[in-house]
């Protein structure tokens, strides 16, 4: 099998994330080469192919043009499998390039099993393995799925792509900061984050005290935050905080791909749900099956003794 | 100005799920099913256009999908849609995202919306990949995953979000399509008024089989429950049981708990 991996590139520099693209055809056991749009001086340290076309040209988001670039390295690497991550740039363009090669596409890939892809169904309460039916296909993998080993050493051999016309019908105006941060969540040795279970905004004060019983910061999930119930400074998952304390706990939180994107490697992992089978079963070391509003309180007190 | 908006009817997602008999997809059974999330962003961002317009753009709201989804797009309709259409689709479970995207591309093709919004991705597949197909097949301009919209002189200025809370600000001239992130908006209730109101509005029912030539491109093989992970201890009971419990194993595992 033989893939072309698509690298991300952002403010002028190459995303690391970029080397799970590696990481993922490399578990294939496939050949790769790779495209980026970027520059000479920011190309990803792995042996092989790597058609580039210059940033100052292309744009760091104009995804008609870079798919047009994607199609370009396509015509002349004929892969069998053309790979982005699934996040924001990935799952922006890879559906354009599916559409325009009319090959299937398998969104947010999280594992090989048996040869097939597995993708999850209803928030990762189940999941599926999937075939694409055509000759190329095009696959997201999930942020943090597949796992980089060591640090990068190869030389990639550069060919330069360039396209006649290069006119966007979209126009990027810029980047806008993310909001200030009020607190750095990833450098807090506890975290305890208040999910939709909590039930209203009122609550969030009982999961906050917890987090103060613990010597820890207060986190969210990404529903409580866009409800206003908890500021989005302190929202963990893939559109907020990465983090990786001593101790998280979730309190009622299911477990959504992003949310557990967030947190998972986070040294040890408490999970209090009243549902049995919320995926963030998954990932808990202790999981409490218990109504939050019950639980909580009674574990503050007793940590308070 | 003509307007589309595309919605999918997802169950409820507290729900507990299980595999229905062919092994492929989640047994409906028992299931209460609503407006896929994103989507009620997408209906409101196209309302909320509509009011900032002096009402004269006209919004067409479409699904695709069995008897119940006409529920749903009274609702939609409740909230300031116009017309609904709902394609009529017992499987359309069964049917892959770029099924889904040629038959939306088929029926939007000679109507010449000016705006389509989209949710950025079902609450059930999730696959985030039929509004970016159709921009696509249609040929028009697309922006994913927006968290802020504005239209001025034929221009939309869309804030699409990236990883870390960062922004990218981009501008689109119409004919564009917009896919619309959770917190673009604060979708509003349907008022018992333009509840009435929505059932004297336009439903249109078209089968299927009009809008769809393509064939799947990608196939289910499987669907399970994820395998547990085995190494997770599951504490169930009375809850001060529980509570010492957890104390001792934290004081024993983590160095937090002293």
């Amino acid at each position: 099998m033989k893939t072309l991996l698509i690298c991300e590139y952002r403010e002028g520099k190459l995303l690391e994330s970029s080397y799970e693209l590696v990481a993922f055809a490399d578990k294939l056991g496939a050949e790769k080469a790779m495209v980026l749009i970027g520059k000479e001086a920011e190309v990803p340290k792995v042996n092989g192919k790597l058609y580039l076309a210059d940033v100052a040209k292309y744009g760091e988001y104009k995804p008609d043009l870079h798919k047009k670039i994607v199609l370009e390295a396509v015509k002349k690497e004929d892969p069998d499998a053309i790979v982005f991550l699934h996040s924001s740039y990935g799952w922006d363009l890879a559906p354009r390039v599916a559409a325009a090669l009319k090959a299937g596409q398998v969104s947010e890939i999280v594992s090989i099993n048996e040869g097939k892809f597995e993708v999850g169904l209803c928030n990762a309460k189940l999941r599926r393995t999937v075939t694409p039916q055509t000759g190329k296909m095009v696959l997201t993998i999930q942020a943090g799925a597949f796992n980089v080993a060591g640090d990068p050493q190869g030389k990639a051999q550069i060919e330069k792509i360039d396209l006649p016309d290069a006119v966007s019908p979209l126009e990027f105006v810029g980047y806008e900061p993310a909001q200030k941060k009020e607190v750095d969540l990833a450098r807090a040795e506890v975290v305890v984050s208040a999910g939709r279970g909590v039930g209203k905004k009122e609550n969030v004060a009982i999961i906050a005290a917890l987090a103060k019983a613990l010597g820890g910061e207060l986190g969210a999930s990404r529903p409580v935050v866009d409800a206003g119930w908890v500021e989005h400074s302190r929202q963990v998952g893939t559109t907020g905080q990465i983090v990786a304390p001593k101790l998280y706990v979730a309190c009622g939180i299911s477990g959504a791909i992003q949310h557990v994107a967030g947190m998972k490697k986070s040294e040890f992992v408490v999970a209090i749900n009243k549902d049995k089978d919320a995926p963030i079963g998954e990932v808990a070391d202790v999981l409490v099956v218990a109504d939050v509003m019950q639980f909580v309180p009674a574990l503050t007190a007793m940590l308070q003794k | 100005m003509k307007i589309l908006v595309c919605i999918k009817q997802v169950p409820d997602m507290a729900s507990r799920f299980k595999v229905n008999g062919d092994g492929t997809w989640y047994d409906e059974t028992d299931l209460a099913f609503r407006m896929n999330e994103y989507d009620e962003y997408a209906v409101e961002q196209a309302v909320q256009l509509k009011e900032q317009q002096g009402s004269t753009p006209d919004i067409t709201v479409l699904s695709i999908g069995p008897d119940r989804v006409g529920e749903m797009i009274k609702k939609a309709m409740a909230m300031g849609c116009d017309r609904g259409v709902h394609i009529q689709d017992k499987d359309s479970f069964r049917k892959d995202p770029w099924q889904i995207a040629s038959a939306i591309a088929g029926f939007a093709r000679d109507k010449k919306f000016d705006l389509i919004f989209f949710g950025m991705q079902s609450q059930d597949r999730g696959s985030g990949q039929v509004g970016a197909m159709v921009a696509e097949i249609l040929g028009i301009a697309c922006a994913t995953t927006v968290v802020g919209f504005a239209f001025a002189d034929g221009v939309v200025t869309a804030k699409r979000e990236l990883e870390g809370g960062i922004r990218a600000v981009v501008k689109l001239k119409l004919p564009a399509l917009i896919t619309c992130q959770l917190g673009l908006n604060t979708p509003r209730y349907p008022t018992l008024p333009n509840i009435m109101k929505a059932k004297k509005k336009e439903l249109l029912a078209l089968p299927i089989a009009d809008f769809l030539k393509e064939k799947e491109l990608v196939a289910t093989a499987s669907a399970y429950p994820p395998a547990k992970k085995g190494t997770g201890l599951v504490l169930e009971g009375d809850v001060n049981d529980m509570v010492g419990k957890l104390v001792g194993i934290l004081k024993e595992k983590t160095k937090v708990v002293k």
